[in-house]
């Protein structure tokens, strides 16, 4: 099976404590450590397993600056064949619909079976998937948690309110947006990347994939995201504070007021 | 005006709560705004949930179709294209079912998209302004989307208030003769229900929730002896279930178990809104990160900075002191 991951470079949500920059309307980007999004590695994971299985190869992709080249090198250092950047300063500024835009101008060259989103990654969104289905009249499934392979089909379990899980079958070729937990993503290390820091990773840009450049970035985009900032949510928690002693003593007694103790 | 087309989500001829705080949002995207609800299955459940919309909704739009007995995301989609206008305002629940359909559909309508809005800040010619979160919830953006075309904006659940008693009269249209070609190359098999697990969560007055600040499996430990010393038993969020250190059946969250203890102890729990959304009942909250811009501070009792690792074990000490 030729699979196909869609991957992005993300700040670390657990690495980082995000604050707005002098301005406040955007992330103080100095400092932040960026890292694969984390539905991502479970969906390259994903990938080598069904190749492991059945044959094939995975290849990684990703729109992005020359930055998101760590990001490719990182899963074919888990496993992945190949990876490909594509990346072009009229891509900047691109809504979801200008990144499956782009993606889909790539995919449509090869010849893919099962193409792979993560469920969702920093924007919280979890749009490309779909829309790069829609866009090629394949069929989608979106938080995938389980995948059994068929003859020209697949078997989705999607995880669903309640820890349920929706049972799909799927002709190929087709999407899929792969949820955490649906595997345990192999450890990555230092020795794993020096073996691919080699490896070339072709870049290609808007007039190497036949995407019109007025269509994509920031000049096609119909969403925008206009400026960040941090909601004043009313009163918020009361704070304990003081040592670590006076602090639980504090707090043993709201516990018992509660009916916590 | 405005004309927006509300998507309803329902089980078991019962609307999910979005088809109350739809009305809510509707009116921050234009005040003069009319809503029409939109009911897509089959039979008796969908005939009943599209009569009790007519309590809140003026229209209310039924597609009846054996093939969306069960709701799947591609049939549903196609069946939309076909019903609503092209440049139409449709509202879908941002929830697993509306994750599944509204990004394709924004795409066979040819209209703009935004996801998972928590707030709308009115209509500006033909640019929506809108709140949503990024990064887990730890920052907020505003984004804009040009409506001149029609939109497709999933809107969180739980994030517009709700209407109270309210008695539109409104009527039901069938518009199930206009569905068209609903063959799809995704078919829907079954749903497999959830492994009950060795504790119930959802029974108990307290629990001892932990997330991703515990670090480690050996870690966990600490969090059963605070909870055996409350009288309490140990939940956790979703990344301590992906790492497979707890069973499902202890996760609390909109896709794991939903939970209405007295007392709930985040610790080391970032607070998604995915983690609170399975948090009813209005608990008492206690959260402990040492993260001090944690979303979770952001809607606990109380707050505490501390790294938990440190401070469960000297909180049982105490406790057991007592």
């Amino acid at each position: 099976m030729e699979i196909l991951v869609c991957v992005k470079r993300v700040p670390d949500t657990a690495e980082n404590e995000f604050e707005l920059n002098s301005d406040g309307n955007d992330l103080d980007r100095d400092d932040l450590v960026y890292s694969v999004n984390e539905w991502d590695n479970y969906a390259v994971e994903e990938a080598i397993q069904i190749v492991d299985n059945v044959g094939g190869s995975v290849t990684v992709i990703t729109v992005g600056d020359d930055e998101s080249e760590e990001v490719l090198r990182r899963e074919m250092a888990m496993g992945a064949n190949n990876g490909i950047l594509l990346t072009d300063d009229d891509f900047e500024g691109s809504d979801g619909k200008g990144i499956a835009t782009i993606l889909k101008a790539e995919i449509e060259k090869g010849n893919y079976d099962l193409i792979m989103t993560g469920a969702q990654a920093d924007e919280g969104a979890g749009q490309v998937g779909g829309m790069i289905a829609a866009m090629m009249d394949l069929p989608y499934a979106s938080l995938v948690n389980k995948i059994e392979t068929g003859d020209g089909k697949i078997t989705v379990g999607r995880e669903i309110e309640g820890g349920n899980q929706e049972m799909n079958e799927i002709e190929l070729p087709c999407v899929v947006s792969i949820q955490t937990g649906i595997n345990e993503p192999r450890y990555v290390g230092i020795r794993g990347i020096r073996k691919v820091a080699s490896v070339e990773i072709p870049e290609k840009g808007a007039s190497d994939i036949g995407v019109d450049a007025a269509a994509v970035g920031e000049a096609g985009a119909k969403t925008k995201r206009i400026d960040y900032f941090v909601p004043d949510l009313g009163d918020g928690a009361e704070m304990l504070e003081g040592s670590t002693e006076e602090i639980i003593t504090a707090l043993i007694e709201k516990l018992k007021a509660k009916g916590g103790l | 005006m405005t004309q927006i087309y509300a998507y309803i989500t329902f089980a078991n001829g019962v609307a999910e709560d979005v088809a109350l705080e739809y009305p809510s949002a509707a009116k921050k995207i234009d005040e003069g705004a009319t809503v029409t609800a939109v009911v897509t299955g089959s039979g008796a459940d969908l005939d009943k949930v599209a009569g009790d919309l007519t309590a809140t909704y003026a229209e209310v739009i039924k597609v009846d179709n054996a093939d969306m007995a069960y709701p799947n995301a591609e049939v549903v989609r196609k069946a939309l294209v076909n019903i609503l206008p092209s440049d139409a305002i449709v509202l879908v629940p941002h929830n697993t079912f509306g994750m599944d359909l509204a990004p394709g559909l924004s795409v066979k309508m040819d209209s703009s998209y935004a996801a998972d809005i928590v707030d709308f800040e009115g209509i500006d010619g033909t640019v929506l302004k809108m709140v949503r979160q990024e990064l887990g919830g730890a920052v907020s953006t505003h984004v804009t989307t040009d409506i001149s075309a029609g939109a497709v904006v999933t809107v969180r659940p739980g994030a517009f208030a709700p209407v109270e008693g309210a008695a539109a009269g409104g009527s039901v249209t069938d518009k199930s003769g206009d569905a068209g070609d609903l063959a799809s190359k995704r078919k829907f098999l079954e749903v497999v229900e959830a492994e009950v697990g060795d504790v119930d969560i959802t029974k108990s007055d307290v629990l001892v929730s932990i997330g991703r600040g515990i670090e480690d499996e050996d870690n966990i430990e600490v969090a059963e002896e605070l909870a055996e010393a409350m009288g309490a038993v140990v939940s956790c969020s979703r990344p301590i279930v992906d790492a497979k250190w707890l069973e499902k059946s202890r996760q609390v969250g909109t896709s794991g178990q939903t939970v209405k203890p007295k007392v709930y102890m985040a610790m080391g729990i970032s607070g998604s809104f995915q983690h609170m959304g399975g948090i009813k009942g209005n608990p008492y909250i206690v959260a402990v990160n040492k993260n001090p811009k944690a979303p979770i501070f952001q809607v606990a009792d109380l707050g505490i900075v501390e790294d938990i690792l440190d401070f469960m074990p000297e909180l049982t000490e105490a406790i057991n002191d007592l």
